[in-house]
Formats: structure tokens, sequence, C-alpha cells
């Protein structure tokens, strides 16, 4: 896979998916800083949709078209939408928040700074004379599908079950305690939020255990 | 196309969200930056696969694998957000200090104290 000597490859003679994968690259690198520094928290998540956006691009750019599909639709479609929803439930203000960063923002920078010199420094040395070959489109749907279902498929079923899992842990948690429940020990065999019309009811049963 | 451009810019995006995990204080934003984390591994694993042409696609399979569990993730986190932000009436990670260790405060009286707190917050919303 040594191909530096190869003529028409090199840092000063760009290619035209090279050119894109920059700009793009450069695009979503500057969202993605503006959704970690902006004081208004709306604006964080909508910069992430930028960031994301970048990120489906550059995955069709690396000719990982599946990819680029399930990242607009996992990603900007339902995760962002997730975080809109948790800053409009948790009554995140609208409008600059100057609390947003907390005290130790210039120990976090320095952190941050360094391990990003580290690790550019590292990654450039390691793979200074390595090129990717994108004549042969390496993650169409068909190959993904053929992959997922024919390596893949036991890992595949067992993600299955662990979104199940996760979903009825959110479901779980984000249910309201029952509020004559408070010194009980079993908090989690409440009725959720319509407790209050069938109390007397239930409390009987409660009792019981 | 070069190896370094995935690789380098998956390094900055990583750190990116680095900086906004220590940096951020509303829990939110710092699961918006876990996310920024999460999809530079992401496109370190798809760089990688595309370079490697392995014949499994690890890579790619990895690659969907991860963005399933980071939907798994921001579901069970933004579910433990909301009942913390029920319980304390906040959702600002500077202020959950439960567990702090502190020599000087006693600790056996304030520990009561935030749960007597907490269960009475949980009684009344």
């Amino acid at each position: 896979m040594i191909l530096a000597a190869a003529a028409p490859q090199g840092f000063l003679s760009p290619t035209g998916v090279e050119v894109a994968f920059l700009l793009v690259g450069v695009v979503t690198f500057a969202a993605a800083i503006v959704t970690v520094t902006t004081k208004q928290l709306v604006h964080a998540a909508l910069w992430l949709v930028v960031a994301l956006g970048g990120l489906a691009v550059e995955y069709l750019l690396l000719t990982a078209e599946f990819i680029a599909w399930v990242q607009v639709l996992i990603y900007v479609g339902s995760v962002v939408v997730l975080l809109l929803f948790g800053l409009m439930l948790t009554k995140a203000p609208i409008g600059r928040s100057p609390d947003a960063d907390s005290g130790n923002r210039w120990a976090a920078l320095t952190v941050a700074v360094a391990a990003a010199a580290a690790l550019v420094w590292v990654v450039v040395d390691a793979f200074r004379a390595q090129w990717i070959d994108l004549d042969v489109p390496q993650g169409t749907t068909e190959v993904t599908g053929a992959i997922l279902f024919r390596h893949w498929v036991l890992p595949f079923e067992a993600l299955s079950v662990l979104l199940l899992a996760a979903l009825v842990g959110a479901i779980v948690l984000s249910r309201k305690a029952d509020a004559g429940e408070g010194t009980g020990a079993g908090t989690g065999t409440d009725q959720g939020t319509d407790a209050g019309a069938d109390a007397g009811a239930a409390t009987p049963d409660k009792e019981q255990r | 196309m070069h190896l370094a451009y995935p690789a380098v810019l998956a390094a900055l995006l990583f750190c990116t969200g680095l900086y906004g995990v220590l940096a951020r204080r509303n829990a939110i934003l710092v699961l918006m930056s876990v996310e920024l984390m999460l999809n530079a591994v992401n496109l370190n694993l798809v760089a990688f696969d595309v370079w490697l042409r392995d014949a499994l696609h690890a890579g790619q399979a990895l690659t969907l694998f991860t963005i399933a569990i980071a939907a798994a993730e921001i579901g069970i986190g933004l579910s433990i957000v909301l009942m913390v932000y029920r319980n304390r009436g906040t959702s600002d990670v500077d202020r959950l200090r439960d567990t702090v260790e502190s020599a000087e405060t006693a600790e056996p009286d304030g520990a009561p104290d935030a749960t007597a707190a907490a269960q009475k917050a949980e009684a009344t919303a």
C-alpha cells in the first residue's frame, strides 16, 4: 500500500475530491467549534446539525454511501431532535445564557489543545505516505447489506436487543415517581402521570406488597 | 485521497468534543460534545475501512453499531438529565456536588440534608 512514489499523488497537487474534503472539513470543524463555544443553547444544537451533516458529506466523499445516509437519518433526523426536546423540557433559556461555560474552561482549553497537537502530530507522522484509493466504491448499500447480514448478523441482533433495553430503560427512568410513595422502597412500580385518578384503587394494592 | 485528511479532521473533531465535555456546564451541551467525539471516531473507522479495503468491512459495520449505540446513549442520557432536572430543578453539572469529597465540611450532616432535599423535590414533583 505504499503508493507515495506514484507521480500524480502529492500534497501540492490535490485532486478534486481532496479539495472538496478539505472545504467540507473546514466547515465541519468550524461548526463543531461554534457548537462547543456558543452561549445560546438552541444555537448549539442547530450548529451540531451543520457539523453532523458535514460529516455525512465526508462519508459520501469517502465512498461510504450507506453510512452517509444512516448518519443523516439517525443523527440529523433523530438525535438532534431529541437534544432539542431535552433543551425544551429542561426549560433552557432562549437567548444568551452567561453560565453556559463552567469555570474551568481555560484548563479544558489547555487539555484540548495539547491533545489536538499530540494527536495531529502523531497521525500526520504515521500516515504521511499513505493514500486512500477511491476508484472502487467501498460502501455502497449492496456491499454494506451483504457484509452486515452475512458476517455481522449476531452483533446486529444483539444490538437490536440493546436498543430495546435502552428504550425500556429510558421510559422507566423518565416516568414520574408516585407522590404517595416517597418513603417506600419500590419506587419503580408507580402509575405514571395519571396516578391521581386511580390513587384510591392503587393504594391497597401497594399496601399488600 | 491522502489518508492524513480524514485522520486529522477526526483528531480535531475529537479534541473539540473533549473541550466541550470539560468546559460546558449544561448537561445537554455535554451530551452534544459526546456526540461530536463519537462522530470523530466514526470518521476514523470509515476512513481506515476504505483505506484497508477490508473484506469483511469491519470498520463500516462497527460504524453502524456505534451510531446505534450512540442513539441508545443519547436516549438514556437525556432521560437521566430530565430526571435530575425534575428532582433538583437544574441540569447544571457544576451544582450536582452530592458526592464531593471535601475535607473541611462535616460529611455526615451534609449528605442527609441533600438526600432529604432530593426526596422532598421528588415528592413534590
